[in-house]
């Protein structure tokens, strides 16, 4: 079984900013040891690696440089945004069935520099999926996640007032994170009214940073983890999703366009749980454009259909709502680092250690890109 | 970044799909056993997983599910001329057929104006030659 067999021990963070001047390998490092230290494990007791394939620090450097012990098992998970939560669950299940003992998971972005985004290298000709839309003029991310904005705000009646709720909240989280980037800047609703548009509708405001850094977690068994001194964050469920015609970054072709992946992801998660959204005290939910949170939201069930925008304006995932959500800021307001941060923020508020800190939190729900083949942890405190 | 327009790559799959841009003709793929239509082009019918195919001629009639209208920054080809307005295209008679495509006067030589566009909006489909092999479908209000 897998259910609560491990936890993340330990958890790790560089700076973050617009530009460090680093390699990824060094903050890769810095940012393991970190999370290593913070577990109170020794370097040469890890035997299992997860990282991203879109990681450019190879698992073999990394050993070299930490001093890990001979290694036993790892994976890469792929889909960029979509892949925090698989990588960790990869060997989460790898440490849950005994192959491996004591894993590390991590990330290592350099991604400040413009020259660095991955849409301005669109190839001249294009032979995967994407031949289908950039020759139109579709050509970024944000491009692809606006459409289905749109889509939804005309169904249920809503405007770039009722959007910028979404963007304003995760700022007030970061203005209370001393390590977020955007900590010392407010954000306000003439600001976001008055922003210019990237793809509109979206504007500015409803992207992430572009920024610099890296984060790594510790994950163990789960009696290893009650010998050490950190709060375990139990590793509860776990699921990956994929839905049949989805696309990388789309659902334009299946039956529903706004029925992503997270559907899937969602459905198994709750299924592999003893528990309900209702039950859960705080989420992280992957926000690479501010879309994804609202979306997100009605994937999981914690806001009916059509109803997650007014419910956000209204409170909802803001400090003293229901549902905090992306309480470090996210990636719209603390940093970019393809999600793993935010599962750094859900482990923080299983230890009591956030700084927007939600009262007796008992479970935090972690996701992925909503746009991407996607995966989801439910962590477990209270040990 | 690249300066002109990208193009989609030909292969086995859609050589068909760009062969008949090139006449000005829409064409959809459908399972060739059990008729089942499928977009983008594939190798294998994921309902029946037959590897027949047959292609049919549509009229390429359609109404806009979405749109976007991007700004800068962007790829320079785009970026002289937005903003500009791309469309998610649900072609009609089929129920889960939608295809990307820039939304343009019916010359294609003018951008279409913003606000006449709406979600809900019927179009007709037009194709912008980019060479021999290749035409890009776009489409344009029906007047």
């Amino acid at each position: 079984m897998f259910k609560d067999q491990t936890a993340i021990v330990g958890i790790g963070q560089t700076e973050f900013l617009k530009n460090i001047d680093s390699t990824e390998l060094n903050l890769a490092c810095k940012a393991i040891k970190l999370a290593l230290d913070d577990a109170g494990i020794s370097p040469d007791q890890v035997d299992a690696l997860g990282s991203f394939t879109y990681e450019d620090t190879p698992e073999f450097e990394i050993s070299r440089n930490l001093g890990f012990g001979n290694l036993h098992y790892w994976s890469q998970a792929p889909y960029g945004g979509g892949a925090s939560c698989a990588a960790i669950g990869q060997v989460a299940m790898a440490i849950a069935s005994g192959i491996a003992n004591v894993g590390v998971v991590w990330r290592s972005r350099k991604r400040g520099d413009p020259s660095s985004r991955m849409w301005s290298h669109t190839e001249q000709e294009i032979f995967d999926h994407w031949k289908w839309s950039r020759p139109s003029g579709l050509v970024r991310p944000v491009d692809e996640s606006s459409m289905i904005m749109r889509r939804y705000m005309f169904e249920n009646d809503y405007s770039r007032e009722d959007l910028s709720s979404v963007a304003i909240t995760l700022r007030k989280y970061a203005n209370k994170n001393v390590n977020a980037l955007m900590h010392k800047k407010e954000l306000s609703f003439d600001e976001y009214m008055n922003a210019r548009m990237i793809s509109d509708p979206l504007c500015l405001y409803d992207n992430c940073l572009e920024s610099d850094g890296a984060i790594a977690v510790v994950i163990t068994k789960l009696s290893l983890a009650k010998t050490l001194s950190n709060e375990p964050a139990i590793i509860h469920a776990y699921s990956q999703g994929m839905s049949q015609e989805h696309s990388l970054m789309t659902d334009y072709h299946g039956e529903n366009p706004l029925h992503s992946s997270s559907y899937v992801t969602a459905n198994n998660l709750w299924k592999q749980s003893d528990f309900q959204p209702k039950d859960v005290s705080v989420a992280q939910f992957y926000d690479a454009f501010s879309p994804m949170i609202p979306l997100s939201l009605e994937a999981y069930n914690f806001c009916p259909k059509g109803k997650a925008l007014k419910m956000i304006s209204d409170g909802f995932i803001s400090e003293n709502g229901l549902l905090p959500v992306n309480t470090s800021g996210g990636s719209l307001s603390e940093v970019y680092l393809h999600g793993m941060n935010l599962v750094l923020e859900a482990v923080r508020q299983i230890r009591g250690s956030s700084s927007s800190q939600v009262k007796q939190v008992n479970l935090s729900l972690v996701t992925t890109c909503d746009a991407t083949p996607n995966a989801a942890l439910l962590l477990k405190g209270g040990i | 970044m690249i300066e002109s327009v990208p193009i989609p790559g030909i292969n086995d799959f859609d050589k068909t799909f760009w062969k008949n841009t090139t006449k000005n003709l829409l064409s959809i793929q459908h399972c060739g056993s059990c008729d089942e239509p499928r977009f983008p082009p594939r190798h294998m019918c994921p309902k029946c997983q037959s590897t027949n195919h047959k292609w049919k001629i549509v009229s390429g009639d359609g109404e806009l599910w979405s749109y976007v209208v991007p700004r800068s920054p962007l790829l320079p080809y785009f970026e002289k001329q937005s903003p500009y307005v791309v469309g998610l295209i649900k072609l009609n008679g089929y129920s889960n057929i939608r295809i990307i495509g820039r939304i343009m006067r019916a010359d294609n030589t003018n951008e279409v104006d913003i606000n006449k566009i709406s979600i809900g909006s019927k179009l007709s489909v037009g194709f912008n030659k980019i060479n021999t092999d290749i035409s890009i479908p776009f489409w344009y209000l029906e007047s």
